[in-house]
């Protein structure tokens, strides 16, 4: 069956969104509204954003929608579904805010099992400031702040991996990434189900930033592929 | 109730603004770098108007500093953060105010979807005594923003254009000011004919209360005004209050946050002496007091 271009729940008051052209944020709401209404939860959910380019998400969707500052979108979201235990809570989040400035956040909820989800959205860099370097960026990756390469010795940050060993057995984790949208909606479901279920969740998903990347069509497709060798896509923890 | 113990303050701020947001009365309480981490919370609270409520036993600084006597947080908690300073700040000066007054950052928080600060210190934190607990809370609904059962909220406290904060802004500017007039608070105690009008708020009114009480048995016309809303702080009456006054005297556990206040809002009168007995992040006796005011006499 023929998917409908945009998914239900979307304000098409919104549209043409904020988002620049080939942006990954926009193909990863897509796909998280295609499971919101294949679940049926539009009504029952709320959406969190952060700060950073998930912002421009604020009315994306036909769907009661706040906005926080970095990483406290987690938080914001811990409080919301606290209050409301019978709705669905999804923060949404960039790899700046989420693993660097509010990463105490991430942590927080996830030693607590807080049931929550999150979807966190990996495009390598801060992206909304001008792309800046950040805890994802990888080794060599000139970026705005790090015009010669990015001078980190270290491996970038790898999110769900590193939440692993901290959070309840529980907790589903995984990674997916933005050309696969079979996946990203398949790991949406079941970070949604395990939030049903009493435990958090969190999804990351690659993504593509060409404008910060500075790459036209083809050179985003060999960067993201490379990037793929390093951020493995799959379930980091919980069921496959 | 729900207790929950966050990772942080912006954590417990924002997770207070979620419960808020979902419906429910929801607080947090903090101090001195703690404080400063939380305005990240009240700012987004200003800006999406969402009730929020504070408790701060102000500490002594710079930093982290010590934990019983402060009024060096004042200016946080009345103008932290980036924006207007769009909240309510109440003084209490005993431990029935503590109670009274907490009751009522919850009904002003709800009614108007503002931010509200309880102004506190470790003395009246950690304090025991006796309270009438025989006032009955004014019980303003908390309705949920979100989920609300009428339309679908985006919510938002981020704006790419001036104009287009601008324009939030003045809207909200004019809507607090009609509703510092209905909160404005204040404690007048024998001003009409005082020669001397001291000025003081908090756990230091307390004690000026006293010293102004043994004074006046003396037949000395001494009076206090004591803010009991810092933020909005009521200009008018305190005009009113020096209206027969030659001198004036500011008492402050801090160094002139409380001063500068106060001598804005009796900006215009210029035939009054003034005079400062400021003791940062130290405690103040009625003795003390008296006796800086009796030299005054
Ligand atoms: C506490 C705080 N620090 C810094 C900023 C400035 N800032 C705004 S967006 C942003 C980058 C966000 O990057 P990321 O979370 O990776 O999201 P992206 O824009 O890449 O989607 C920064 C640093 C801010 N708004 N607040
Ligand atoms: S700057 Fe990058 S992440 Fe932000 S909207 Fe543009 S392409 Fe997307």
């Amino acid at each position: 069956m023929s998917q409908p271009r945009l998914p239900k729940c979307v304000n098409k008051m919104s549209k043409p969104s904020n988002f620049c052209p080939g942006c990954g944020h926009s193909l990863t709401l897509k796909n998280l509204g295609f499971v919101i209404d294949d679940l049926r939860i539009s009504s029952s959910t709320i959406f969190a954003t952060d700060i950073g380019c998930s912002l421009l998400a604020w009315d994306y969707f036909d769907i009661d929608t706040v906005q926080s500052h970095h990483g406290r979108a987690a938080s914001i979201a811990v409080g919301l579904k606290r209050a409301l235990p019978k709705t669905t809570v999804i923060s949404y989040m960039g790899d700046g805010g989420g693993y660097s400035i509010g990463l105490n956040h991430l942590v927080g909820a996830a030693r607590r099992n807080e049931a929550i989800t999150v979807i966190l959205v990996n495009n390598t860099l801060y992206a909304m400031t001008g792309g800046q370097m950040a805890p994802t960026t990888y080794k060599g990756e000139s970026t705005s702040s790090t015009p010669e390469g990015s001078f980190a010795k270290e491996d970038p940050f790898l999110g769900p991996e590193f939440l692993a060993p901290i959070c309840h057995k529980e907790a589903f984790l995984a990674r997916t990434s933005v050309d696969n949208p079979i996946q990203i909606k398949k790991y949406i479901k079941k970070a949604i189900q395990n939030q049903k279920n009493g435990n958090f969740s969190l999804v990351e998903v690659l993504s593509y930033c060409p404008t910060n990347w500075k790459t036209d069509a083809k050179r985003t497709i060999n960067f993201f592929d490379y990037l793929k060798g390093f951020y493995k896509t799959g379930v980091i923890k919980g069921e496959q | 109730m729900i207790f929950l113990q966050t990772e942080d303050e912006p954590a417990a701020g924002f997770g207070v603004l979620g419960a808020a947001l979902g419906g429910k009365k929801s607080w947090t309480a903090t101090a001195a770098a703690g404080h400063l981490l939380l305005q990240d919370a009240v700012v987004a609270a200003e800006a999406m108007r969402i009730p929020f409520v504070a408790y701060i036993g102000q500490r002594g600084g710079p930093s982290t500093g010590t934990v019983i006597y402060s009024q060096q947080e004042l200016s946080i908690a009345r103008d932290g953060g980036n924006g207007e300073g769009l909240r309510i700040v109440l003084g209490p000066s005993n431990l029935q105010e503590l109670y009274d007054l907490t009751i009522l950052a919850f009904d002003l928080a709800w009614r108007y979807h503002l931010p509200v600060f309880i102004l506190g210190d470790g003395y009246l934190s950690k304090m025991t005594g006796e309270v009438d607990l025989s006032a009955k809370a004014r019980v303003v609904k908390a309705d949920p923003i979100v989920q609300n059962g009428k339309r679908v909220m985006n919510l938002r406290n981020c704006y790419s254009l001036e104009e287009e904060i601008a324009r939030v802004l003045h809207r909200e500017l004019k809507d607090y000011g009609s509703i510092a007039k209905e909160v404005e608070k204040s404690e007048v105690y024998k001003c009409t004919d005082a020669k001397i009008v001291v000025f003081a708020w908090g756990s230091v009114a307390s004690a000026t209360k006293e010293a102004v009480k043994k004074i006046r048995k003396d037949g000395h016309a001494v009076g206090l005004f004591r803010p009991i809303t810092l933020k909005p702080f009521g200009a008018t009456r305190a005009k009113q209050s020096v209206r027969n006054a030659k001198k004036i005297l500011i008492v402050e556990s801090a160094f002139g946050k409380f001063g500068r206040l106060v001598t804005e809002a009796l900006f215009g009168i210029s035939d009054i002496e003034v005079e400062r007995l400021y003791k940062p992040a130290e405690g103040i006796t009625p003795e003390e007091i008296e006796d800086k005011i009796r030299k005054m006499l």
